[in-house]
């Protein structure tokens, strides 16, 4: 890769917390997710209602995507690509589905629960709420692959496929979760490298 | 049928997720989709699985809905006429 | 001056056919992988989908390997890729990727209640046991982005060869038809309750297919079928599962695979559409394909003899496309008869000859995405 692409803002939700470019701007108590990411949507007063018929691996994705393209330039969005990935994929609301037609008897498969089957499903959530008309694509790795996440992010706006890519690492399963969601464009003071990525998922 | 239209508002907020609105918010003539309370393609197959799995009705024509879903006014008629559980 | 990027090898087992060669000669003779099946296990009444045979599908993966302990999915992506691991002569290295795409995976094993299940249904886990036993050094690549995964991938990996990522990559895409699938799209009132006509004035939906796919994609020219022109995945930002009114993402992403291509877009002979058999997609990819002026193209769908084969499809129906250019010929789009959409297309009603340069594929799929890739034939 010849030109370099730097990491211009990110953001980590684990733990009931919200960590901003190493900031805790968010925090609750320990009471699930789907209370403290009802809190963290009113905190952020984020007015955008869809939010609640969204799944987990959705709402923790749109979550980190709101607070990093909220501060973005209104012109680059259009420009903005999304390359996401996680371990489950969407496994979280796949056994909620598969419970909804395991029983012969109370059959009632939920078309809104099973189109949240599909992983990328929350890049067309942020691309809806953001009008990103742009590059997007949804990976699965056993664990966050950096190397990967660096070359792809590079690979995008070197070819001018995007300007800037939203790229997350989002993990949702069970009560377990992690997201882990940065901007890379071409200016900035950290590089966007394996090594500088690992260093800021570990935080 | 004012129980049914009480009941069928709770139903649609708490199944179709609609965080901020209120039974009190909902009138029995208001339209249910497009300017009215907003609701979509997905919400409208939703509903569909609603009126089988509450009351038993099977819709096989999506295109029956249309009619159907306008209002609570629409929606508990229909319940009522139809409804087998 | 960008690395230049080929498809030189592909394969696929699908319901009638277990290499290119029989599927190419299914297709040509008008024979259908979908049938009408009655299975309480897989839904509660009749319905119209592309399954392949576990019997036949068992011999044929017995003359691979006697080891048993592998699903219905992974022997067939395993069968899709051993001959062209074989025939392509590639030493697997620290440069050579594995892609796997896929919607579902092993969904099947959320079926059993044990502990282990949830390890079973991981796409990770499918891509290692497959990446083990063909022996790959990389971290296997899954790509799951709906119904264009297939295609995705091969513009991931062409894009990753360029960057110097890798040297080649093997690639493989499959899906199965099961009961989580069906009941998902029927409770969608997506299913046609006869065999799929794709852009008809009848059409009334999707049948379900299940197929694997696999390809070379290699920087080394040796062999090529195509070289890989230019790529473009570009979301509708229009509505999670219905497709945008506009054709907008369609548009955009052959836009950008035009752009990348430097060909003109009068040169494309033919395009290898998506064609779902939905009312709603089908008229997208009308509008989206007159927006572009290529409406006098020659198209065809091919889920009309596969169904829709999920995040195989892509990759599938590029194999399928790659043939009909090589030989010369345009496959009918079975299950077409009188046009359903509102804007003219050229929907290829008879197999015929044509001597065709550039193709396009493109495909579509929930959350908006869409994918377009522009492909050259190598003489």
């Amino acid at each position: 890769m010849e030109k370099k692409t730097y990491i211009q803002a990110f953001c980590t939700i684990e733990n009931n917390k919200i960590v901003l470019n190493g900031e805790t701007v968010f925090e609750s108590e320990n009471t699930g997710f789907a209370d403290f990411s009802k809190k963290a949507y009113q905190h952020f007063e984020i007015g955008y209602p869809k939010f609640f018929k969204m799944d987990n691996l959705s709402k923790l994705a749109f979550l980190g995507s709101e607070l990093l393209l909220k501060a973005q330039n209104p012109n680059d969005e259009n420009n903005t690509a999304l390359l996401f990935a996680n371990k489950s994929s969407s496994l979280d609301t796949d056994v909620k589905y598969q419970n909804s037609i395991s029983d012969k008897e109370n059959y009632f498969p939920s078309p809104a629960v099973f189109v949240y089957t599909l992983a990328n499903i929350c890049l067309g959530e942020i691309s809806i709420r953001h009008q990103l008309k742009s590059e997007n694509s949804f990976f699965i790795f056993d664990a966050f692959n950096a190397a990967f996440m660096a070359d792809y992010a590079n690979i995008l706006i070197e070819t001018q496929k995007a300007k800037n890519v939203l790229c997350g690492w989002t993990e949702f399963f069970g009560e377990d979760y992690k997201a882990f969601l940065y901007l890379v464009g071409n200016e900035g003071a950290i590089e966007n490298t394996k090594q500088n990525l690992e260093i800021l998922y570990n935080k | 049928m004012e129980a049914l239209k009480q009941e069928l508002k709770e139903k649609i907020i708490a199944v179709l997720n609609l965080e901020d609105i209120a039974v009190a918010d909902i009138n029995d003539t208001d339209a249910l989709f497009g300017d009215g309370l907003g609701l979509d393609s997905i919400d409208a197959l939703e509903l569909i699985v609603l009126l089988d799995k509450d009351y038993g009705i099977k819709l096989t024509d999506p295109k029956e809905g249309k009619h159907i879903f306008q209002s609570i006014d629409t929606m508990s008629s229909y319940i009522a006429a139809n409804r087998t559980k | 001056m960008k690395k230049e990027v080929y498809i030189s090898e592909t394969n696929c087992i699908t319901p009638i056919g277990f290499d290119v060669v029989s599927n190419v000669k299914n297709i040509l003779d008008g024979n259908s992988a979908i049938q009408k099946h009655d299975n309480k296990a897989l839904l509660d009444f009749p319905f119209f989908a592309a399954i392949v045979d576990e019997n036949k599908l068992d011999r044929a993966f017995a003359n691979v390997t006697s080891v048993a302990s592998y699903t219905k999915l992974e022997k067939m992506m395993i069968l899709a890729l051993q001959p062209i691991i074989e025939n392509s002569g590639v030493k697997i290295s620290h440069r050579t990727a594995f892609i796997l795409s896929t919607t579902k995976g092993n969904i099947t094993a959320l079926e059993n209640s044990e502990a282990t299940t949830i390890e079973s249904a991981q796409l990770s886990n499918l891509a290692k046991k497959i990446a083990d036993f063909f022996g790959f050094k990389t971290e296997p690549i899954v790509v799951s982005n709906a119904c264009v995964s297939g295609i995705l991938a091969v513009s991931v990996a062409k894009r990753l060869i360029q960057a110097n990522v890798y040297d080649e990559a093997f690639v493989v895409a499959g899906d199965l038809v099961s009961e989580f699938v069906l009941s998902g799209f029927n409770s969608f009132q997506a299913m046609s309750n006869a065999p799929c006509q794709p852009y008809s004035e009848n059409r009334t939906g999707v049948n379900l297919g299940e197929a694997t796919a696999a390809v070379l994609v290699t920087s080394n020219p040796k062999n090529a079928k195509v070289k890989i022109l230019g790529d473009g995945s570009i979301n509708d930002a229009n509505h999670i599962s219905g497709p945008s009114r506009t054709g907008e993402g369609l548009v955009l992403s052959i836009e950008s695979a035009l752009n990348e291509s430097g060909i003109d877009k009068n040169n494309i002979g033919y395009i290898s559409a998506h064609g779902t058999a939905t009312p709603f997609n089908d008229e997208m990819e009308a509008i989206a394909i007159n927006r572009l002026g290529l409406q006098n193209v020659p198209m065809n769908s091919l889920k009309g003899y596969y169904g829709h084969t999920l995040g195989a499809s892509g990759l599938l129906e590029t194999v399928i496309g790659i043939e009909s250019i090589l030989q010369n010929k345009l496959f009918a789009s079975a299950g077409y008869d009188e046009s359903g959409v509102s804007q003219a297309i050229n929907v290829i009603e008879k197999n015929k000859d044509a001597e065709i340069q550039y193709f396009l594929k493109t495909a579509s799929g929930f959350g908006g995405c869409n994918t377009a890739v522009i492909f050259e034939k190598v003489n």
